[in-house]
């Protein structure tokens, strides 16, 4: 690993359980809005982390750059700013390129290089490949991070971005100035690991291409989950559940096409009991989901926010064995682990519910086509 | 005759004051050990006949009858060591290949016994299957990887055929022969009832046992013993025997004296004509073989069945496995060298093969790397003892567990290992009619349910502390499992860490 923190092992080296805070907001109409409301909220749950590890997602913060890929990298060293720049030539074609602008703060310390990047996949290259262009830009940054020491890419996606750090996530909004950012959609984490390498990389949102994941919990399939997605060309070198989870959505949504009603059905299958007693035309069609993608099956504790392009999917373990608080006001949706931390931001909202155990909350923007929440197949020489 | 060189190596303790001579030992005993001793009015016995099966212990209404070691001892050696002595002057005596039965008494290395199994503590609960549901249902079969919906978007159910297990354990191969009838119907009883598998072995199945059909798996092996379309299509899914554990790489042989008219007629063999399979199929010399008998067994049922094709665990089990998972089989099958058998040479039993730990280990493995995991099913035998067996063989990375050893204990098998005699005394492995039927078929179903309903209790109590509650979340989830006491090669083939990692 880089030569940056050499006492304690990088999150990678060793599997390290969190507990966690997370929340989430989105606007249907589209209209974007500051991390303001984010950071209000998460900070209400201050004690659920330890300020070891905090992050943001955001969603429609770069309309003027929507078509191309922003990718988010942490360097520890000038000379893994070179490597890595060397390979994003040879693969991009770079639109656009600076350091992300913080703020120092006294809370925020031992800042890697933060640089953002806006690229596109390099035609002759990516129709060499034989891949589609998604498919490139996930293979070439899951090896960037596997094989680029001291790089790391904490963000691949479209008209989205992640923004994280060590710290608490109030301090890390600051730090990264989220207040002169603009979505439509926001998830926050505030992370308390029960071990720490105190790395960035660490931190959450997880994200891969626009799929970004903030989760609470300790799932208990954990290995029998990486075992199986590490088939697929995925490299799971964090070892944390959000890491694997957001594999297995971008594997089941964008490349196996199933929609996220159906992607819920095989993380949070519902047992065989409650299956039996659908209607036949329904149950078979549950059982097929949870036998034929049953190494996904998700055990233990989790409630999760995936932020895609054009929504936001909250979803909690079969048991609701962690808190997950699901609230409404007009054109808002709001989504967080604990009440207050909505109602700090919206008291008098129009409904506010706790969905159920492995049910699905799946928030779209008004404007999305039917079925375009869905993932598409790719050509089966690509898989 | 010579000089008899072997001393009984037990000895049987009667104690006379507890003796009534109601002479239950001496009918018991197909062996022949006891007679009433008219003169001294006293039981009496020739410990030379024993096998120490129990029997006659277990009958006695006094408990008089212990069965113990003999003391007497050769000259102590820990190079040439009592039963290496014995078993020169047994060939030299008979220039024959010595026999043996049921799964190898040597002291090799256990792995089950060298790992620990994970539970919960503060950062995630623990499951209480007494209030939560706790799942142990699996499903063998291929998995499809490729997913069709119809005009409206609606996902078309495309498996090919999948076996339910409500317990994740089936019954291995045991056939009609090497076994009885009656230990055969407690098996077929028992399976439907838990809502598993039991296996015909490779002896054809008896007409009686057809309406068990749906929890039956037909196995067609080297000799092709009773197999006709009607059989092939009365199981619930077909495995073909390429080799089993105790004796990798050599066939069977069932004698004449076994071949009464129910196994002549079950097995489509002349009455009392021995039953010899080879050892290898003939018309399998390689994968590629092996391929078109998996297919043509697929046409003769028209797709309906899964295909298991069951092997020994050998040096190079992964690359033949992985031959395998290419092959069309939707299941593999391994068999573990502890695993039992009616009748093996016992070299071979005792040192051809590998554990099924690490068969098991490195197939699961190297499947994934090769990304065909999902192309099939893992089940594994060879000696399978308990619940927590189980658990450590699913967290390594198999679908479902074999067991036969275990059954048969359940059914009152007491291991003495001379299944090869045919006189097995508590009527399971003996065509006697006589020995048969002192095994009740509901007795015998019955205790095999509690055993499978204990064990799945334990499992559900294992998987609960470990706050996984399907089954399906344990299978390769080896960061369950720790290492006890192994080395580095071994935690690397095994893919787990040390206790204390």
């Amino acid at each position: 690993m880089d030569g940056y923190h050499q006492r304690m092992p990088l999150e990678g080296e060793v599997r390290i359980p969190s507990g966690c805070a997370i929340s989430g907001i989105i606007d249907r109409s589209g209209k974007r809005f500051s991390a303001r409301e984010a950071i209000t909220s998460i900070s209400v749950m201050h004690d659920r982390s330890n300020g070891l590890g905090g992050g943001f997602a955001g969603y429609g913060i770069y309309p003027e750059y929507k078509d191309y890929t922003a990718l988010h990298i942490f360097y520890y060293s000038s000379e893994a700013k070179r490597t890595c720049e060397e390979f994003l030539e040879e693969h991009f074609d770079l639109i656009n390129l600076s350091k992300i602008p913080t703020k120092k703060h006294p809370a925020i310390t031992d800042v890697p290089l933060i640089w953002r990047y806006f690229v596109t996949a390099l035609p002759t290259k990516l129709s060499f490949s034989q891949l589609d262009e998604d498919e490139y830009t996930a293979r070439c940054v899951i090896r960037i991070n596997r094989e680029i020491e001291g790089a790391y890419v904490f963000s691949s996606g479209k008209d989205m971005g992640v923004f994280k750090a060590v710290g608490f996530p109030e301090d890390v909004g600051e730090f990264y100035m989220l207040d002169e950012y603009e979505g439509y959609s926001w998830t926050v984490h505030g992370r308390y690991p029960t071990n720490t390498p105190g790395w960035w990389g660490g931190s959450h949102p997880f994200s891969l291409l626009s799929y970004s994941v903030v989760h609470n919990g300790e799932i208990s399939s954990y290995d029998a989950n990486r075992r199986h997605i590490e088939m697929y060309g995925y490299s799971c070198t964090l070892q944390t559940d959000t890491e694997v989870i957001t594999y297995m959505i971008d594997y089941l949504h964008r490349r196996m096409g199933l929609t996220l009603e159906e992607v819920s059905h095989v993380l949070a299958a519902p047992f065989w009991s409650t299956i039996e007693q659908k209607e036949p035309k329904e149950r078979e069609e549950y059982s097929y989901l949870r036998n034929t993608f049953a190494s996904m099956l998700i055990t233990g504790p989790f409630s999760i926010i995936l932020g895609f392009n054009g929504g936001l999917m909250a979803l909690n373990d079969r048991l609701k064995l962690r808190s997950l608080v699901a609230a409404e006001k007009g054109d808002r949706v709001y989504l967080a682990s604990e009440e207050a931390a909505i109602r700090v931001i919206e008291p008098d909202p129009d409904r506010l519910w706790y969905p159920s155990g492995g049910k699905a909350v799946i928030v779209t923007l008004d404007s999305m086509q039917e079925g375009e929440a869905h993932g598409h197949q790719l050509p089966v020489s690509a898989l | 005759m010579g000089i008899n060189y072997l001393y009984p190596p037990f000895e049987i303790m009667r104690n006379q004051d507890r003796c009534i001579t109601c002479r239950v030992c001496e009918r018991q005993c197909a062996n022949l050990v006891h007679h009433y001793d008219e003169d001294k009015k006293r039981m009496t016995a020739d410990e030379s006949l024993c096998v120490n099966c129990h029997r006659c212990v277990s009958l006695c209404p006094t408990r008089a009858l212990k069965i113990v070691k003999t003391d007497h001892i050769f000259k102590e050696n820990a190079n040439w060591k009592s039963e290496v002595i014995e078993d020169i002057y047994r060939q030299a005596g008979t220039g024959g290949v010595l026999l043996a039965s049921m799964g190898t008494p040597k002291d090799y290395p256990v792995y089950w016994d060298k790992m620990l199994i994970n539970a919960s503590q503060v950062t995630n609960p623990s499951i209480d299957p007494l209030r939560e549901p706790m799942e142990t249902r699996t499903y063998l079969g291929r998995k499809s990887s490729k997913i069709s919906r119809d005009a409206e978007g609606r996902i078309i159910p495309n498996s090919s055929g999948q076996l339910k297990l409500d317990i994740p354990i089936m019954f291995s191969a045991m056939s009609y022969g090497s076994i009885s009838y009656n230990a055969h119907k407690s098996l077929a009883m028992a399976a439907s009832e838990l809502g598993t598998f039991y296996n015909t072995g490779e002896g054809g199945l008896h007409k009686d046992f057809y309406h068990y059909g749906k929890n039956t798996i037909v196995q067609v092996a080297s000799g092709r013993f009773g197999v006709h379309p009607e059989y092939l299509n009365a199981g619930a899914a077909i495995e073909i025997k390429m080799g089993q554990g105790a004796k990798p790489g050599i066939g069977g042989h069932l004698p004449g004296s076994k071949i009464g008219e129910d196994i002549s007629a079950t097995r489509m063999i002349p009455l009392h004509a021995d039953a010899i399979s080879p050892a290898p199929h003939h018309d399998i010399y390689s994968i590629e073989d092996l391929r078109q008998l998996v297919y043509a067994l697929k046409e003769a049922t028209r797709y309906t069945k899964p295909v298991i094709v069951k092997v020994a665990a050998v040096h190079n089990i992964s690359a033949i496995a992985s031959g395998i998972a290419r092959s069309g089989a939707d299941i593999i099958a391994i068999d573990g060298f502890r695993g039992g058998t009616g009748a093996a040479p016992a070299r071979i039993r005792d040192n051809v093969g590998i554990p099924i730990e690490l068969a098991l280990a490195s197939v699961d493995q190297r499947l994934r790397q090769e990304g065909i995991r999902g192309n099939v099913s893992l089940v594994v035998g060879g000696s399978i003892r308990s619940s927590s067996d189980v658990i450590k063989a699913i967290a390594l990375g198999a679908d479902a567990i074999y067991i036969a050893t275990s059954a048969l204990i359940a059914l009152g098998c007491h291991l003495c290992r001379t299944c090869h005699s045919g006189k097995c005394n508590w009527g399971i492995a003996t065509q006697n009619p006589e020995l048969v039927k002192r095994l009740n078929p509901e007795v015998g179903s019955n205790h095999l349910v509690n055993l499978l309903t204990a064990w799945n209790h334990e499992i559900k109590e294992m998987m609960g502390g470990m706050g996984i509650n399907s089954i399906e979340a344990l299978r390769g989830n080896r960061l369950m499992l720790r290492g006890i006491g192994l080395n580095e090669t071994e935690l690397k083939i095994l893919g787990i860490a040390h206790a204390g990692q």
